[in-house]
């Protein structure tokens, strides 16, 4: 590498060169605090969805929503039963509602609908 | 060679020695736990070794790095804007970790710890109760305004609350579920074709060679798909991790 080809027997030149270096460093440090300063610290809500990437990355994400809401539902609707003693109807509706859960978190996913925070209000 | 190779075996896990004993349950050093150590060692070696030097101009191993570092940074900014920066290092060592687990894992003769679900759902409820207790105390009682949407009529509040709670509560079992699934179905299916190979060439002899070139060039390309599989759903765990922090960040809005 090119580190010690400046004259490890000339001090005054070493010297030099680390000033020149450090002056450097400084310039590069502004320059990037530029950049970050340019660059919006909310996200942008076009990019948040990640379409950007790749479209197989969307795809694998919406494989499992519909299963995670289901599940959710019935796991509640099931334990609901257990303590209130209302077998089956805390089953029924939680399922349904999960369902619906499910239904909205992979519309989401997909883009379809608008994001929590995207909404108009 | 097994001719009938059963394609759930790999997922068996084996205890090598017992560690502690809790409640009379026998806590083991398992071959999990093995490559859970293992993927740590690795990341370790990856990061540390690459950083050693801390070259202005990098070398290559600490160009991996800065790109690794690069890319989840990016990814954190566009999901959740800069305030998400602090999250860096949980949102890096669950990428990290997943992601090296996945490749780890794609190695013959390894196992895939991200095929079993108590790994993954332990690291989806970290995220999630990481975003709760975030939110909470960021947020206190607005952290709430996460399940109730503004410029909804009340009545229809009613209804979209629930809801909306349910939507949340799923996600730690859709996050979880997604890269567990998906794991374990890759390597099932690569188990199968695999097995096609061997079952031509024990029952068909000669003839089996050649059949077996099939379902041999079948599992090469499913290999390739495993591959791309491995890293985007380390990707997708990372990506999904970052939209849910910035819920708690930023909620209700």
């Amino acid at each position: 590498m090119s580190d010690d080809t400046g004259g490890k027997n000339d001090p005054d030149r070493r010297s030099s060169d680390e000033v020149d270096l450090s002056a450097r460093l400084r310039r590069l440090g502004e320059r990037l605090d530029q950049v970050r300063a340019s660059q919006p610290s909310e996200p942008t809500p076009d990019a948040s969805p990640g379409p950007d990437r790749s479209g197989v990355a969307r795809a694998l994400r919406l494989s499992s929503e519909l299963v995670g809401g289901v599940v959710v539902g019935g796991a509640i609707g099931y334990a609901l039963d257990y303590w209130l003693g209302i077998r089956p109807w805390g089953f029924i509706v939680f399922v349904l509602l999960g369902f619906v859960a499910g239904i909205i978190n992979l519309m989401r996913e997909a883009g379809v609908l608008a994001k929590s925070e995207d909404r108009p209000r | 060679m097994a001719a009938a190779a059963n394609p759930i075996e790999q997922f068996e896990i084996h205890e090598y020695f017992p560690v502690v004993n809790i409640a009379g349950h026998q806590i083991a050093f398992t071959d999990a736990a093995m490559f859970m150590v293992l993927a740590v060692v690795l990341t370790a070696a990856l990061m540390l070794g690459a950083t050693a030097g801390r070259r202005l101009v990098p070398t290559r191993m600490q160009s991996v790095a800065e790109l690794l570092y690069e890319f989840v940074a990016t990814m954190i900014r566009s999901t959740a804007g800069e305030h998400g920066m602090k999250f860096l290092p949980l949102v890096f060592s669950v990428f990290i970790f997943v992601l090296i687990a996945n490749l780890v894992g794609l190695i013959p003769l390894s196992f895939s710890i991200t095929s079993q679900i108590v790994v993954t759902a332990s690291l989806a409820l970290l995220v999630f109760f990481t975003v709760i207790i975030h939110g909470l105390w960021q947020h206190g009682f607005r952290f709430f305004k996460l399940f109730a949407p503004s410029g909804v009529p009340v009545v229809m509040q009613l209804l979209i609350v629930p809801i909306e709670i349910m939507s949340f509560l799923a996600r730690p079992v859709s996050h979880s579920l997604r890269l567990f699934a998906n794991i374990l179905a890759g390597h099932v299916t690569l188990s199968l074709v695999g097995s096609f190979s061997a079952m031509m060439i024990a029952g068909f002899g000669v003839i089996g060679w050649f059949g077996a070139l099939l379902p041999l060039a079948f599992a090469v390309a499913l290999f390739a798909l495993e591959l791309l599989v491995a890293l985007l759903q380390a990707y997708v765990f990372a990506i999904l991790t970052c939209i849910y922090l910035n819920d708690s960040l930023h909620p209700g809005h």
